[in-house]
C-alpha cells in the first residue's frame, strides 16, 4: 500500500481510482460504439417475429395522424383552420418524440437489469439509447413533412428556421432530462412507468397539437393559466415546430396566432431544459450506486 | 510492483425492503414493524493486491464472494471504506450477462465485446481468436437462444478472455462446460497470469485454486477470515478434511 502512492504518477495505467465509469453522459459519449450497438439491438428486438417489422414505426403514427385529422378536423370541425393536417403533423413530431422517449426511457434501466447487475457500463447508456431509437424513427417522418411542406409552397423564413431548430433541441433535451430521471426512479419504484404513460396521454391534450394555440390565447388573454400552459417545454416545442412547418405554408402566414416573443421564449426554454438535464444527471448519479442491488 | 487493487475497510450493506406498496407500508407502520431491514454483505474488509498477483477468493455460499467481485468491477459501490483499482477490469461475473438471446452469436460477440470495453477494431482483430476458442463456428449466425448452455458459456468465456485488461475476474464460471473446455480455460487463465495481469478467481474447487492462485482470501459472512498462502487457506476452510470426493472433482481436470 505504501509504495502505491509514489509510483502513481509514472504508472502506465494511471493512478488507482474507484472502479466503474462515473462520468455520466460524457462516459456514454466516449463509448459511442457500444451505444450504437445497443441502439441497433433495440431496433432489432422491438419488432422481432413480426411481418411488417419496422413498418410499424410508420403505420402507427400514420393512423394516429389520420384519426386526428378526420375526427377533429372534419367531424368536430376545425377544418377552417388552413392546412390543419400540417398543424397536426408538425406538433405530433414533437409530442411523439417526447412520449416515446419517455415511455421507453423510463423502462430502459429495468429492462436491461441483467446487464446493470453484472457489468460495469455507464448506465446512462440505456435511456440515451431509447432516445436515439426514437430519433431514428423520426428522421424519415421529418423528411415526409418537409416534402409535404414543399408541395404546398413553404415560405420558410429565418425566424421559422430558428424556431424549427429550437423545437428539436428543446424536445431532445427535455425528453433526455425526464427519461434520465424516470429511468432511475423506476428502479426504486415501478410506479414511474405508469406515471410516464399517464404523462404521455396528458401531453397530447396539454399542447396545441390537435387544436390551435389561438383557442388557448382567446380564452386566457395571457393570464397565469396561459403562462403555465406555455411553461411546458413540449407545448413550447410544438408551437415552435408549427412556426417552422405550418404557418409558412399558409396563404397569409401572419394570420397564425403565436405567443409574443416566440424565439426568446424558445431560447429561455432550451436553457431551462439543459439545466434540467444537468439536474437529472445529478439525480441519476446519486441513485445509480444502488441500481444493482435494487434489482438483485 | 505497484498496487493493483486496494480494498480499504470496505463495507457493503444490503437493504431489503419488505413492504413496498403503500398499503403494506401503512400496515407495517401501524403494527410498529420495521419497513426495511438490512445486513452487511461485506464487513470491514481490507486487502491490498499487487500487480500480477492471482488471488483465489474462497468461502461458503453467501459469504460475500460475488459481492466483493462486484465491488471490484464497479457494479456495486461500497457503503463504507474505499475500493480503488488500476486500469481496466474485465472478466466474467456471469457468462450470460451481456448476451441477448434473439441476436446471433456473431452479433453477441460484438455487443459483449463492446460491453467489456473493447473497440470495434479490437473486436475485429480478435474475432477469429474468439470464435476459435469457443468452438461454435457452425452456429455463429444462429440466435444464441438456440444454443446449449455449454455453448453459451463457452462463447461468454471466449469473449471475456479476449478483452485486454489489467485486472481479470472470474466468478465460478468454470463450473459449466465440459472437461476439455475447462482444461482449455485453465490453460488460458494461466496464460493471463503469465502476462502479468492481476487475477481474482472465485472457486470452491481447491485443485483449481491451487493451480491458478498464488494467494487465497477466505470470506466468512462478509468478514475477512483468512488471507495468505493457498494451502493454508484450504486448511483453514477444512476443505482438505473431506478428501475423497473433492479430489475426485479436481481429478477430472
Amino acid at each position: 500500500m505504501s509504495n502505491a502512492g509514489t509510483l502513481d504518477a509514472e504508472h502506465p495505467q494511471g493512478p488507482l481510482q474507484p472502479p466503474g465509469d462515473t462520468t455520466g453522459l460524457f462516459g456514454v459519449f466516449r463509448r459511442r460504439y457500444l451505444l450504437g450497438l445497443l441502439v441497433r439491438k433495440e431496433l432489432r428486438v422491438r419488432y422481432q417475429a413480426s411481418v411488417l417489422g419496422l413498418a410499424w414505426s410508420y403505420i402507427k403514427p400514420l393512423i394516429r395522424f389520420m384519426s386526428y385529422v378526420l375526427v377533429v378536423g372534419y367531424v368536430i370541425g376545425l377544418k377552417n383552420l388552413e392546412h390543419y393536417p400540417y398543424h397536426v403533423f408538425a406538433g405530433m413530431m414533437i409530442v411523439s418524440f417526447f412520449s416515446e422517449t419517455l415511455n421507453a426511457g423510463t423502462k430502459s434501466v429495468v429492462k436491461n437489469r441483467s446487464l446493470v447487475r453484472k457489468m460495469s457500463v455507464p448506465r446512462e447508456m440505456f435511456p440515451v439509447a431509447s432516445l436515439l431509437v426514437t430519433g431514428y424513427h423520426m428522421i424519415p417522418q421529418y423528411i415526409i413533412l418537409i416534402i409535404a411542406c414543399l408541395a404546398v409552397g413553404w415560405n420558410l423564413d429565418l425566424v421559422g428556421l430558428v424556431a424549427g431548430l429550437l423545437s428539436v433541441s428543446i424536445v431532445i433535451s427535455f425528453s433526455l432530462a425526464v427519461s434520465l430521471a424516470f429511468s432511475a426512479l423506476n428502479v426504486l419504484l415501478r410506479d414511474f412507468q405508469n406515471f410516464a404513460e399517464t404523462i404521455s396521454q396528458l401531453i397530447m391534450w396539454t399542447t396545441p397539437m390537435i387544436y390551435p394555440f389561438e383557442l388557448i390565447a382567446s380564452r386566457t388573454h395571457g393570464n397565469w393559466i396561459e403562462q403555465l400552459y406555455l411553461a411546458n417545454p413540449v407545448a413550447e416545442g410544438v408551437i415552435l415546430a408549427q412556426r417552422c412547418f405550418w404557418s409558412p405554408t399558409l396563404s397569409d402566414p401572419d394570420a397564425a396566432v403565436f405567443p409574443d416573443h416566440l424565439l426568446l421564449r424558445g431560447f429561455v426554454t432550451l436553457i431551462a431544459c439543459l439545466i434540467l438535464v444537468y439536474g437529472a444527471q445529478r439525480l441519476f448519479s446519486r441513485l445509480e450506486g444502488k441500481f444493482a442491488e435494487q434489482m438483485m | 510492483m505497484a498496487t493493483s487493487i486496494l480494498l480499504d475497510q470496505v463495507s457493503k450493506r444490503f437493504v431489503l425492503r419488505d413492504a413496498l406498496t403503500l398499503k403494506r407500508r401503512l400496515v407495517a407502520v401501524a403494527r410498529r414493524q420495521p419497513v426495511t431491514h438490512s445486513f452487511l454483505a461485506i464487513n470491514d474488509v481490507s486487502v491490498t493486491v499487487e500487480e500480477g498477483e492471482s488471488i483465489g477468493l474462497m468461502g461458503l455460499n453467501g459469504s460475500g464472494k460475488s459481492t466483493l467481485l462486484k465491488l471490484i468491477s464497479g457494479v456495486l459501490r461500497p457503503d463504507g471504506g474505499r475500493v480503488l483499482t488500476r486500469g481496466r477490469t474485465a472478466g466474467l461475473i456471469e457468462v450470460s450477462a451481456g448476451f441477448h438471446k434473439t441476436l446471433t452469436g456473431r452479433e453477441n460477440i460484438y455487443l459483449n465485446g463492446a460491453i467489456m470495453g473493447m473497440s470495434e477494431a479490437e473486436i475485429n482483430r480478435k474475432f477469429d481468436e474468439i470464435v476459435d476458442f469457443s468452438g461454435i463456428e457452425g452456429f455463429l449466425d444462429q440466435p444464441v437462444g438456440s444454443y446449449s448452455s455449454g455453448m453459451f458459456a463457452r462463447l461468454g468465456f471466449s469473449v471475456s478472455v479476449a478483452a485486454d485488461s489489467e485486472i481479470f475476474i472470474i466468478d465460478e464460471v468454470l463450473a459449466v462446460g465440459d472437461p476439455p473446455f475447462k482444461k482449455k480455460c485453465i490453460k488460458r487463465i494461466q496464460q493471463i497470469r503469465e502476462e502479468g495481469r492481476t487475477i481474482f478467481f472465485v472457486s470452491h474447487n481447491t485443485t483449481q485454486v491451487q493451480r491458478i492462485c498464488s494467494r487465497a482470501i477466505v470470506l466468512e459472512s462478509g468478514k475477512l477470515g483468512f488471507d495468505g498462502p493457498v494451502r493454508d487457506a484450504i486448511h483453514y476452510l477444512h476443505y482438505d478434511d473431506e478428501g475423497d470426493d473433492l479430489d475426485a472433482e479436481g481429478g477430472e481436470l
